[in-house]
């Protein structure tokens, strides 16, 4: 089987980095041979994996050896539960320097040191909160991940995310093989959410690859650094991960998605009770004004 | 060859426009023009300080290289430090020709290069720890600088590094001027806007630096000399005239400059602006703050010399206009001699300029005594003023070009042939491999002065070495004689004139 590169964007805080290693772990379950590439200046996308605080990183590793060029493979790339391989881009403390420039750094090195090469099914991107820049569009340039997934919830600004990162894909898609591959709905218990994602699936033109129900077993799991089908195999949650990682393995729905207007959007959320119909005569309004009026 | 009229030159500039692509033909097309001495405001005929087309070969440099290498560099007891990568410093080290006195490596440091070199983890991780290293090292290698400048790469820029945190903190460890300089090369259209953030940060970090002090021993001759960058001791050449008609010099901007005269400025009586694109600036500043007026003066040429000694003399008393006329004729048998034996070398040759902040106007005159004209001029980076002050240097129906093309600038020559082009580095060869003498007018060649009447007088033989070079004669193979004795090209023309 040939090696399929995935990445996962999203809202910051919805849950990217629990649900990319509990699906991994999924993955591992069944028998594939996966690697985690962290995205995330905070370096935390691989402690579920490797019952850590948090990993060396690329980019500290190489600060501290002088330069990229003066680091190995085996140096940073650390193995965890199952053999999942587990690499951190790291970056800057918040503030300062440029995080982007450590992801490209960090995806080059593994690249030219061979990481990709050794006998993997999969691929995993966790890339922080939002497209910001070029170097978090990095994982989605032309010859890596290939199968975007987006985590979402039935939250107003989660979707808003969606569909920006959707927008991004878009500007890939057209000059290379990136293309949407799905939306998982990581539940927040709103009302209608599954409804309500499957909707804005559709109208950007993907499926809702699976639905994530709400489950304290997963905060248990986090509390003692591991995943849940590591913690507890027979939790019912831990069955949904299984069933999100076999839906990745027989995913064949991959489009370039179509982004919708910010009028569409409000519409959707409209439809489903999230936001009230605009009254035009309150804008601009203060309290104050809206009291003596 | 006999100089185009008015419609000649027009046509010529929409025969050399005719090549473009239509947008670019239209924007170009505001870049070119006929110069019309009865026009007041340059802005009716030609649009300047607009960002270059792409795909054109513009020689513009970049805001790093108006700060670093025009500006701030030249000041001689401070160290200037290129934050970033290390090309744009490495590159651009003792490029410029700013003479000073004294001891490289230890009370000065204009052809040194200082950088923070920085690496791929400095752009990661941000390099405000690596830039407080490296002023801890200067001042315990280099203890004697008086002050260090940070002058910002692109990075900095792009990832916002706090070189203003660092520079405070460091300052007040240090008790010495850190002024940080936000120069970022991808900022504006070319070096200008380099100048006007460099003067910015001595207006912000440096002038005030002696205010409510007034321990300085004042004179009512005080001047300061603005915008001279002793391009080989060009300043010198000039500090010399001002001294012997009676002021006093206190402060050189910035060519064999200190961060003392630079402090110090604020308490003289008049403000001299030779360069006034890169400097206008702070000269407007001291006026509004301390109320010191400037004056525009021209030390190329002695015509231009004498009117700018008196015009300067008219703003002091009988004893420096007295002094101003006692050096015009002090110097007047020099300068008649080197005119008596130029002129009649160099009388009726035509020469086209196109340089950078205050030449393609000031040399003018400087041609003018020597008998030559300049037919065409431009300016790399100027702004409308600059155009302003040029139109009635120039004749009428004479050509102006802003940021001028390679492919125009190639064009205008081949067909107004001059004999002469005075421009940069980059233009140099091209112009000489088809035949045509050149001198730099940025570097003076690795010659100079040409301020002053010292400087005039080299400039003459400059002139007169390259235009009357017998090499032009030659430069035709042996094999293409005949051929050549049939052209027409100007090198020929003159070599059996």
């Amino acid at each position: 089987m040939a090696l399929r590169q995935c990445a996962i964007y999203g809202k910051g805080g919805i849950g990217k980095s629990t649900t990319t290693q509990n699906l991994v772990a999924g993955l591992a379950e069944a028998g594939k041979k996966v690697m985690i590439v962290g995205c995330d200046p905070k370096a935390d996308s691989t402690r579920l994996i490797l019952h850590a605080k948090a990993q060396n990183s690329i980019m500290e590793m190489a600060a501290n050896a002088g330069s990229v060029e003066d680091l190995e493979l085996e140096d940073v790339l650390k193995v965890g539960y199952r053999d999942i391989k587990c690499v951190e881009s790291g970056g800057p403390e918040p503030g300062v320097g440029c995080a982007g420039r450590g992801v490209i750094t960090a995806i080059n090195f593994l690249e030219e040191e061979g990481a990709y090469e050794a006998d993997l099914d999969f691929v995993f991107y966790d890339v922080l909160g939002d497209v910001v820049c070029g170097g978090f569009a990095m994982p989605i340039r032309e010859n890596k991940a290939q199968e975007i997934y987006i985590v979402c919830s039935g939250e107003m600004m989660a979707m808003y995310a969606a569909n920006n990162i959707a927008k991004g894909i878009v500007k890939y898609a057209n000059s290379g093989s990136v293309r949407l591959a799905g939306l998982i709905c990581n539940s927040r218990n709103t009302a209608r959410e599954d409804e309500l994602i499957m909707e804005l699936a559709r109208q950007l033109g993907t499926q809702m690859i699976h639905f994530v129900p709400r489950d304290n077993v997963v905060q248990r799991a986090e509390i003692r650094r591991m995943t849940v089908i590591e913690y507890d195999p027979k939790a019912k949650q831990a069955q949904e991960y299984r069933d999100l990682a076999h839906k990745i393995i027989n995913n064949k729905n991959f489009v370039i998605p179509t982004p919708i207007t910010m009028d569409a959007l409000e519409a959707l959320l409209m439809d489903f009770g999230l936001m009230d119909e605009e009254d035009e005569s309150i804008i601009g309004k203060s309290a104050v004004a809206e009291a003596t009026a | 060859m006999a100089n185009l009229t008015r419609e000649e030159t027009l046509d010529l500039i929409q025969e050399v426009l005719e090549v473009y692509p239509e947008k670019a033909k239209k924007d170009r097309a505001k870049h070119l023009a006929v110069n019309d001495q009865s026009i007041e405001q340059s802005k009716k005929c030609i649009t300047s300080n607009r960002k270059s087309l792409p795909g054109v070969m513009t020689v513009r440099g970049c805001a790093y290289a108006g700060s670093k290498g025009v500006v701030w560099g030249p000041i001689k007891d401070m160290i200037h430090i290129s934050h970033g990568p290390v090309g744009c410093g490495q590159y651009s080290r003792a490029g410029r020709r700013n003479y000073y006195v004294g001891m490289t490596g230890v009370n000065t440091f204009g052809t040194m290069n200082f950088t923070s070199d920085f690496q791929e983890k400095d752009i990661v991780f941000g390099g405000d720890k690596k830039l407080a290293k490296l002023i801890d090292e200067i001042e315990g290698l280099f203890p004697l600088n008086k002050g260090i400048t940070v002058q910002s790469e692109c990075p900095i820029g792009l990832i916002g590094d706090d070189i203003e945190a660092v520079s405070k903190k460091k300052a007040k460890e240090l008790d010495k001027p850190i002024v940080p300089v936000r120069c970022e090369g991808f900022r504006g259209v070319s070096q200008s806007l380099g100048h006007h953030i460099a003067c910015d940060s001595i207006r912000d970090w440096v002038i005030g630096n002696r205010d409510g002090d007034d321990s300085f021993q004042t004179t009512p001759y005080d001047v300061a000399v603005i915008g001279d960058y002793n391009i080989g001791g060009d300043a010198w050449a000039s500090r010399i005239l001002l001294e012997e008609m009676g002021l006093r010099v206190v402060a050189q901007w910035a060519g064999d400059g200190t961060l003392a005269e630079i402090e110090l400025t604020p308490k003289v009586k008049l403000n001299l602006i030779h360069c006034y694109r890169s400097m206008n600036y702070i000269s407007r500043h001291m006026e509004e703050k301390y109320g010191i007026p400037w004056m525009e003066y021209n030390f190329f040429g002695p015509t231009k010399i004498a009117e700018s000694l008196r015009k300067i003399a008219a703003c002091f008393d009988e004893t420096i206009q007295a002094g101003a006329e006692r050096v015009i004729a002090k110097y007047e048998a020099q300068y008649a001699a080197v005119i008596a034996k130029y002129r009649p070398r160099l009388e009726g040759k035509r020469v086209m300029l196109y340089v950078g902040g205050l030449r393609p106007r000031h040399v003018i005159g400087a041609y003018e005594d020597l008998g030559m004209e300049v037919v065409g001029t431009g300016y790399e980076f100027a702004h409308n003023d600059d155009y302003d002050r040029t139109i009635k240097d120039m004749s009428d129906s004479t050509l102006l070009y802003d940021d001028v093309t390679g492919y125009e600038f190639e064009e205008f020559v081949k067909r107004i042939k001059p004999d002469l082009i005075g421009s940069g580095i980059k233009e140099k060869y091209i112009f000489q491999k088809m035949g045509i003498p050149f001198r730099q007018m940025h570097s003076w060649d690795y010659s100079g002065p040409y301020h002053g009447y010292d400087g005039f007088a080299i400039f003459a033989r400059d002139m007169d070495m390259t235009i009357n070079n017998p090499c032009w004669a030659k430069l035709h193979a042996p094999w293409l004689a005949d051929q050549a004795a049939q052209s027409e090209q100007p090198a020929l023309k003159r070599a059996s004139a």
